[in-house]
């Protein structure tokens, strides 16, 4: 019988992958569990291993399997040809995303087949500034949202002296429209793992912790797994390959708190308390976890590592435009026809990946907004499709890049409701430590009423434009500090939908 | 600091099982939020009787470990239904009709989000994105993730939770 591959990526388990994958094995097929692609639209998408490559067919239900030609890989109605040659995967630049789906996701044999741990294999042999310097070079940026050099980040924390320094991983990918994080930690979870190694390498750190939002079942089982077969193969735990470098990793689960994906409410919650807010300075890098120099990123942070390791810092800078170097893996997500996950150097305009990649809106309508960045990113107007992504043309224009999540929205979206949505939000899910975050958040949403009905109009827009001012320069957080974001880009580029009732008595 | 063992003699159950929890993961004060998903694992809230005890073994005040309880999303104060069913009610899934489709359920389930339905089968909660934004909207049934949810799809996830 057939080797085939059907994703365990809870997206495609979402769609019905576990009954396909069950289909299969029953009809004796071997079935692998592979990651997703992250050509999520054609979920379930299963593979089947041929003399020509892996050919996929998708969308598969259970009800397509028993006429799947997969003895020879033929004709059929989903067969989508070699997945290799697939547009969607062809155009894109797979770094950090290169290895996702190919492989199964906890098999340390898979991986090092395919490149894995040759990064680590390099930085075993290097002295701490020699790792420091080669992540420098590369002008990796935090991915996590702010873009703060990654270097200068473990460069600090590397020549702080202490008894103990952690690394910390942020996998509390809360913002809606983003799965990058959760792809990686359940399709190629040893590439997390490599990077982390790397980074405690690098600053001198013995033990790390990732910190998974509880939203991630699938996610925080398989990164367990992967922990247990990485130290089962030497290449995680003490000693690791036999060299006096000691690293031990352990996942933490959070407990449904947005707030804990800002890196300080993170370390709280990684100390066992509420997830509040910590003023800076002193920065994590030198006062984080338990008091001690902390190296604190983000997944795809992480992710990024081992390529920089393994094929030079240069390598990656090539990649990306101004001072945004390498990839991002883009998220197409909402309303959108071929949602998933697109790895493409910084450069790559909104309309290549929304109308490329992405094929226009789901629904068929035109797209009016698209929200980039998170929950605190701005709403773009379809008139701004052509910026290119790249973190300084973004903050130029009062929107930002974030980590790389991109919902479209068509001509039914009610921007006054949207921005409604992100004061009420920011109510819902503030720490409640600072007051313009905690009390601004609820007055936003009461002004943004009144201004919808039609009370005092422009004596309440001028309150919510001094409202935003205040939360956005006295929080202490980008939770506040960032909420108006979206309120100011929907007013800014909307205009028409804060002024119903005006519009109605025109009419 | 001297903890009062009235609260701990009343309801012997849920204090053994925050000590024995706790102890797994050595009385590490920092492996709390950990400790109380285990707990509520195990009996399915986080009762109010298990707090002193925990506290105390812990080594933390009974108004540190409340605080804790009632500051996470996920830790119930009380039983919920015999499934929970988290729905997205984040951007990307508004963006494909998350709150007609809100709005649907509390309709055919006659309850509120937040709520349990009369059968005690079922508890629904608002989620803030579930991390399936390519395949809104979303919801997670129990552990299990479920994208491009429409009527009939929630039908049948309903009366499978009933069944």
């Amino acid at each position: 019988m057939s080797k085939v591959y059907v994703p365990r990526d809870s997206a495609a388990r979402s769609v019905g992958a576990d009954e396909v994958a069950e289909a299969l094995a029953k009809a004796g097929h071997e079935v692998i569990r592979n990651g997703s692609r992250g050509l999520l639209f054609l979920e379930p998408l299963v593979e089947v291993e041929t003399k020509d490559g892996r050919i996929a067919y998708g969308p598969v239900t259970v009800e397509d399997v028993a006429s799947l030609p997969l003895a020879t890989g033929g004709a059929h109605k989903l067969r989508l040809g070699n997945i290799e040659d697939h547009p969607y995967l062809k155009n894109q630049e797979r770094l950090t995303f290169a290895r996702c789906g190919i492989t199964d996701p906890v098999s340390v044999a898979d991986y090092v087949q395919h490149g894995g741990f040759e990064g680590l294999k390099k930085a075993l042999g290097l002295a701490g500034s020699a790792i420091v310097a080669e992540v420098t070079e590369s002008g990796l940026r935090g991915r996590g949202g702010a873009g703060f050099p990654t270097g200068i980040k473990w460069k600090t924390v590397h020549d702080a002296s202490a008894d103990q320094k952690y690394v910390c991983c942020n996998a509390d990918e809360g913002d809606s429209g983003t799965f990058a994080d959760r792809m990686v930690m359940e399709g190629d979870p040893l590439m997390l793992i490599e990077g982390m190694t790397i980074a405690g390498v690098a600053v001198g750190a013995t033990k790390g912790y990732v910190y998974i939002r509880s939203e991630y079942p699938d996610a925080i089982a398989t990164m367990k797994e992967a922990i247990a077969n990485a130290v089962a193969a030497k290449w995680l735990g003490a000693n690791i390959q036999g060299t006096d470098k000691s690293f031990h990793l352990e996942v933490r689960r959070g407990a449904g708190a947005y707030i804990c994906g800002e890196e300080t409410a993170m370390l709280e919650s990684l100390e066992g308390k509420r997830g509040t807010v910590r003023p800076k300075p002193p920065i994590p890098a030198l006062e984080g976890l338990f008091g001690k120099p902390t190296v604190i990123n983000n997944v795809l942070s992480f992710a990024a590592v081992p390529f920089i390791l393994a094929k030079g810092g240069a390598a990656y800078k090539n990649y990306g435009m101004g001072r945004s170097r390498g990839t991002l893996p883009f998220q197409l997500a909402g309303n959108i026809r071929q949602g998933g996950l697109v790895e493409k150097a910084f450069g790559v305009t909104l309309r290549e990946l929304v109308e490329g990649f992405g094929g226009g809106t789901f629904t068929g309508k035109p797209i009016r907004a698209i929200q980039v960045g998170g929950p605190l990113g701005a709403y773009v107007p379809a008139s701004q499709l052509d910026m290119p992504m790249d973190y300084e043309t973004f903050a130029a224009a009062q929107a930002m890049v974030g980590h790389g999540g991109i919902v479209v929205f068509d001509e039914s979206v009610d921007m006054a409701a949207q921005a409604r949505f992100a004061m009420e939000f920011c109510a819902i899910e503030s720490c409640g430590k600072c007051t313009p975050c905690r009390i601004g958040s609820t007055r936003g949403v009461e002004v943004i009423d009144k201004i919808v009905a039609g009370e005092d109009r422009d004596a309440n827009l001028d309150l919510l434009a001094d409202l935003c001012q205040t939360m956005t320069d006295g929080s202490l957080c980008a939770m506040g500090g960032l909420t108006p974001m979206p309120v100011l880009s929907a007013i800014k580029h909307f205009p028409e939908d804060f002024d119903k009732p005006a519009k109605m008595a025109a009419e | 600091m001297s903890q009062k063992t009235t609260l701990l003699d009343l309801s012997p159950r849920e204090a053994t099982a925050a000590r024995e929890i706790a102890l797994r993961y050595g009385n590490r004060p920092d492996a709390l939020l950990e400790i109380l998903h285990d707990l509520q694992e195990h009996l399915g809230f986080v009762p109010e009787a298990a707090l002193p005890a925990l506290a105390k073994a812990l080594n933390l005040s009974r108004a540190e470990v409340h605080g804790v309880v009632t500051f996470y999303h996920d830790y119930r104060r009380e039983p919920a239904g015999r499934h929970v069913i988290k729905v997205c009610r984040a951007e990307a899934c508004q963006s494909m009709g998350a709150n007609e489709l809100v709005g649907m359920i509390e309709r055919y389930l006659k309850v509120k989000l937040g709520q349990t339905t009369a059968d005690g089968a079922i508890t629904v909660e608002a989620a803030y994105c579930l991390g399936n934004c390519a395949l809104s909207p979303a919801m997670m049934v129990d552990e299990k993730l479920v994208g491009r949810v429409d009527a009939k799809k929630f039908e049948k996830i309903v009366a499978e939770c009933r069944s």
